[in-house]
């Protein structure tokens, strides 16, 4: 559904990307794990183009977006939960949500994926009018993902969605992703918690200062002794 | 001071209160989503009021449409300097957009006095809008009714537009974050050129009011009534555009009453808007309704 080919990023002289190539299978969970630092956040700015790519090609369905504008690739069917979750802290809950569906024309297909998003996430009902800027950690985070899917995309793209969340939530989160993939979704995941993400992935990318160093099945990857030594912090 | 001329500076207050409200909403709207002052906002007055001007008594078009077409082109003209001289800075250190202000500001005013003369012009007031109004002893202009009726329907339709339709939710969303709305795929960039529209057309419409109320055009008129409305949109917090409207009409009516009361004083009329501003920002570092937070460096 993605695939990524050679892709290299400069932030000025800083060389963030140096030729990274990963495939994303549509109906999989795909994680990329790696240090602070490792290029995995700008691996998902440059796909939509939120970084320019330097080199490399990026391909979404078969067609090569590469350096198309954000907008337009986004009205493809690809949504990034961003890194801090970047809510419009002076919208309300409600308006938060519209905006996910900025692009889309389909009343009562919008109706319908706000109930669902609602459904996901009682707690966002409850507080529709209340400025999101006043919403707990947890629930902002909420409020970034169901924002995500309002945009009804195809692929969902989440920067480490469970960061500085308390363990109960973090369950919750991974809880959630789940339940958007078994609801049909293809899913590319940035994670500090490594072992979990791997665990629930089909397949993962380890990064390491540019470059894609290991790869292999979540569950493979989760029981590697080098990943195990270097990011799941168990010698 | 008898009733009756105490009920005239009542009306001349609020008049000219909802002309400063008016223009400050384009200074708090502009400042609210791209972070500039934008100087030439002044300027669009004068380019509205000789467009009007003009309209009707060169190409002897009725009011109506010298009016239509003023609020039409200066609203094309604020769309386009934002396109020319800010846009192509978006991503510059804000004071360099700040000059590019100026800039346009000196551009215009100068453009104005070598196409128009420096000379001041009295405007024609069409008689279907300005007519004296007598009650009692008090008589007083159409215009005291009109201006405030026209102000307040345009203030309701602003505040209505900003919070209920989906482009004011556009707005308020890039005010906070262009990167994020441009991944709910918002073209900032159009938002931002309807940002401009808005508050030029108001721009344009309370240029004309203004010189219907004061008649006359010059190219720099746009230079004082800018200034104090600028003032306004600070007094009221920056960037809140019901902030703006709440400082535009305190202002005008300060001033309004500083003369009436203290006619001595007249003469300090613009520099007060200064204190007033001064003890205001005392109080509220961020203004009336500003986020009275300190800005992160
Ligand atoms: N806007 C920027 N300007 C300059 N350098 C940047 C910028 N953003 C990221 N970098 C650099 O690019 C490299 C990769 O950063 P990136 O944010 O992609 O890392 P990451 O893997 O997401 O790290 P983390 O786990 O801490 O989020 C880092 O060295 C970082 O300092
Ligand atoms: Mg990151």
């Amino acid at each position: 559904m993605l695939k990524i080919e050679e892709l290299q990023v400069f932030y000025g002289g800083i060389h963030a990307l140096k030729g990274v190539s990963l495939e994303v299978p549509k109906n999989k969970i795909i994680s990329l794990i790696g240090a602070n630092g490792a290029g995995k956040s700008t691996t998902l700015r440059a796909i939509c183009n939120q970084v320019p790519a330097a080199s490399g090609k990026i391909y979404f369905e078969g067609e090569d977006i590469t350096g198309k504008p954000t907008v337009d690739i986004i009205k493809k069917g690809i949504t990034l939960v961003p890194e801090g979750r970047r809510i419009f802290a002076n919208l309300t809950v409600m308006e938060n949500l519209q905006m996910g569906a900025y692009a889309r024309k389909d009343k009562p297909g919008i109706q319908k994926d706000l109930q669902k998003v609602f459904e996901l996430f009682p707690r966002l009902r409850e507080r529709e009018w209340q400025v999101a800027g006043t919403l707990s950690g947890g629930e902002q985070q909420m409020l970034a993902i169901g924002r995500a899917l309002m945009s009804r995309p195809r692929l969902i793209m989440m920067d480490e969605p469970s960061l500085g969340l308390a363990p109960l939530l973090v369950k919750e989160v991974f809880r959630i992703i789940m339940d958007i993939y078994k609801d049909g979704m293809t899913i590319l995941l940035i994670e500090q918690n490594a072992t979990a993400a791997l665990k629930i992935s089909d397949y993962g990318y380890v990064l390491e200062t540019g470059n894609i160093t290991l790869q292999g099945p979540g569950k493979e990857l989760a029981d590697n002794e080098e990943v195990k030594r270097a990011y799941l912090g168990k010698a | 001071m008898s009733p009756d001329i105490f009920l005239q500076n009542v009306a001349n207050s609020i008049t000219l209160g909802s002309l400063y409200a008016l223009i400050a909403i384009g200074y708090t709207m502009v400042y609210g989503i791209i972070r500039l002052i934008n100087f030439a906002h002044a300027d669009l007055l004068m380019v509205a009021a000789y467009i009007a001007f003009y309209g009707m008594l060169v190409f002897t078009l009725p009011w109506y449409i010298s009016f239509a077409i003023a609020i039409v082109l200066t609203t094309l003209l604020g769309v386009t300097i934002e396109r020319v001289a800010y846009r192509p800075l978006r991503s510059a250190p804000r004071i360099s957009v700040l000059i590019s202000a100026i800039g346009v500001s000196f551009l215009l005013q100068n453009l104005g006095i070598v196409a128009l003369g420096a000379r001041p012009k009295p405007f024609p007031r069409p008689d279907d809008l300005v007519w004296n109004i007598q009650l009692g002893n008090v008589s007083f202009l159409s215009l005291t009714i009109l201006i405030p009726v026209v102000t307040i329907i345009l203030l309701l339709m602003v505040t209505f537009m900003v919070k209920k339709t989906k482009m004011g939710i556009a707005m308020r969303a890039v005010s906070r974050d262009f990167e994020t709305s441009s991944l709910m795929a918002v073209n900032v960039n159009k938002v931002i050129g309807a940002t401009f529209a808005v508050g030029s057309a108001l721009a344009a419409i309370g240029g004309i009011m203004w010189s219907m109320q004061y008649p006359q055009v010059d190219p720099l008129m746009g230079l004082f009534p800018g200034l104090k409305c600028f003032i306004a949109a600070v007094m009221g917090g920056i960037g809140s555009i019901p902030g703006a409207m709440i400082g535009g009409f305190i202002l005008g009516i300060c001033e309004v009453m500083l003369v009436a009361f203290m006619p001595e004083l007249s003469g300090y009329r613009d520099a007060f808007a200064f204190v007033v501003l001064i003890l205001i920002l005392l109080f509220r570092p961020g203004g009336i309704l500003g986020e009275n937070v300190v800005e992160k460096v």
